[in-house]
């Protein structure tokens, strides 16, 4: 439009100049239709860009104010909500999430810890069993070695007691028998003696008995 | 193009638009307030330990767009972080309600964008001059280039620091537009069938490209806005940390 407007502008001053000033203004008269011609293009071209800002709602701008004054309103108000209430509370809960989980990470840790004492107590407390129940064996073991080991004994000496009366029995038998044997003999030698038809001292025949007797 | 014409909530559609008639344009920027609202105030109104669902999304866009802001743009830039996620979440939340059938985009309209890249610039360069003063303006002079070349660069780095809101704003808007005009245009094949035999073919493809492109205008929806957001940590990095 501005081209335009200029063009005639111009025209109108190279006509009138032409007028005025003869050969030296048609000169300029052409210039100035030149001009003109110009002008006429920007006219349709104009025109053109009109018929394009129609079909185009983007580039029409008398909708331009009141868009940009509801955008402003609405761009505020956004503002002024996130700002103030959205954005300090989204903040202050994902801040209470990372608190809260960290107070859980160290309560895990701290039941880890007693976790693990609780098992090194247990493990102390299956040691001390162990070892208890060892020295109960081991004290039973030789409390049964102990009643063992006097059974024992006292069955050697009643077994030596049993052998001693015996043996005493058997002395005296053998003594007995012997004895018995001396004095029948004695008698036997007595008999034969006598048989033979030979007195003979009983004393000197015990004699010679008891002499063979201790000789054999 | 009826999608995007902007035009009176009440009365009919060849009233005038005057600056603080109730449009289209003010019905869905509410309604992406309420979303934004019932998604961050009313999903985490439990504040609960274990987080139900809603207020999981709402921790995560917490999350994403806070380390976006400490990784990119550093960690002095976190007391912006407010504005940061306001801007994301303004955008992600048209993009996808823009996507709602009969839904009118608010991002798809030069005047939306151009507001929020404005004001994204206008942060940057003021927090660049209130921190550093004249020095911010060594973002211009790069001091690791041969010295005959630095007068050059400088000359091209203030022309793209000039640029900046306006492919910012233009990326958005492009992106948003694009999407909707090319399903709107496979839609008009669509009803082909009912006029003539051709349609057979044509309303069976028609109808998949709409699907197609829909599902890849939701991923668009969100990774245009991680590109508003991230683009504005970039800057702000910038306007923070000036030297190269």
């Amino acid at each position: 439009m501005a081209t335009d407007t200029n063009g005639a502008i111009i025209l109108a001053q190279a006509t009138d100049e032409a007028a005025t000033h003869g050969t030296e203004g048609a000169e300029h008269a052409v210039e100035g239709a030149a001009h003109a011609v110009e002008g006429a293009h920007g006219v349709e071209s104009a025109a053109h860009g009109g018929g394009e800002a129609v079909g185009m709602p983007q580039l029409d701008f008398n909708s331009w104010p009141n868009q940009i004054f509801w955008l402003l309103v609405a761009l505020v108000a956004l503002y002024l909500i996130i700002s103030r209430i959205a954005l300090p509370r989204i903040a202050s809960v994902l801040a209470e999430r990372a608190g809260s989980v960290t107070n859980d990470v160290a309560a895990a840790e701290e039941l880890k810890l007693k976790a693990q004492e609780a098992e090194a107590a247990y493990n102390q407390a299956l040691a001390d069993a162990r070892s208890e129940a060892q020295a109960i064996i081991n004290e039973a073991k030789a409390e049964m070695q102990a009643e063992l080991d006097e059974a024992n004994a006292k069955a050697d000496a009643e077994i030596a007691a049993k052998v001693a009366e015996s043996e005493k029995a058997i002395g005296e038998i053998r003594a007995n028998a012997l004895a018995s044997v001396e004095s029948v003999a004695k008698e036997a030698a007595a008999e034969i003696v006598a048989a033979l038809g030979t007195k003979a001292d009983a004393a000197t025949v015990d004699a010679a008995v008891s002499e063979q007797m201790k000789r054999a | 193009m009826d999608q995007f014409i902007v035009k009176p909530l009440f009365g009919e559609v060849g009233d005038p638009v005057y600056w603080y008639t109730i449009t289209n344009v003010t019905l869905w920027l509410f309604l992406t307030v309420v979303a934004v609202s019932l998604l961050l105030v009313a999903g985490t109104r439990g504040r609960a330990i274990i987080p139900t669902k809603i207020q999981s999304v709402a921790e995560l866009s917490y999350g994403f767009i806070y380390k976006m802001v400490e990784d990119v743009a550093g960690k002095d830039a976190v007391r912006f972080f407010p504005y940061i996620f306001t801007l994301f979440m303004f955008i992600v939340m048209s993009n996808f309600l823009g996507l709602l059938p009969l839904a009118f985009t608010t991002t798809s309209h030069l005047a939306v964008t151009v507001v929020l890249a404005l004001a994204v610039f206008l942060t940057v360069t003021i927090t660049g001059f209130v921190l550093h003063g004249a020095k911010f303006l060594s973002l211009f002079w790069v001091s690791s280039a041969p010295l005959p070349l630095r007068p050059i660069l400088a000359l091209i780095e203030v022309i793209s620091y000039f640029v900046r809101p306006v492919s910012h704003s233009i990326r958005l808007m492009g992106n948003m537009m694009a999407g909707h005009a090319v399903i709107k245009v496979f839609a008009a094949f669509a009803p082909l069938i009912l006029l003539s035999g051709l349609g057979v073919l044509v309303t069976p493809l028609s109808v998949l490209a709409i699907s197609t492109i829909y599902a890849l205008e939701v991923l668009v929806a969100f990774i245009q806005a991680y590109v508003f957001t991230i683009l504005t940590c970039v800057y702000l990095k910038d306007a923070l940390h000036p030297s190269h």
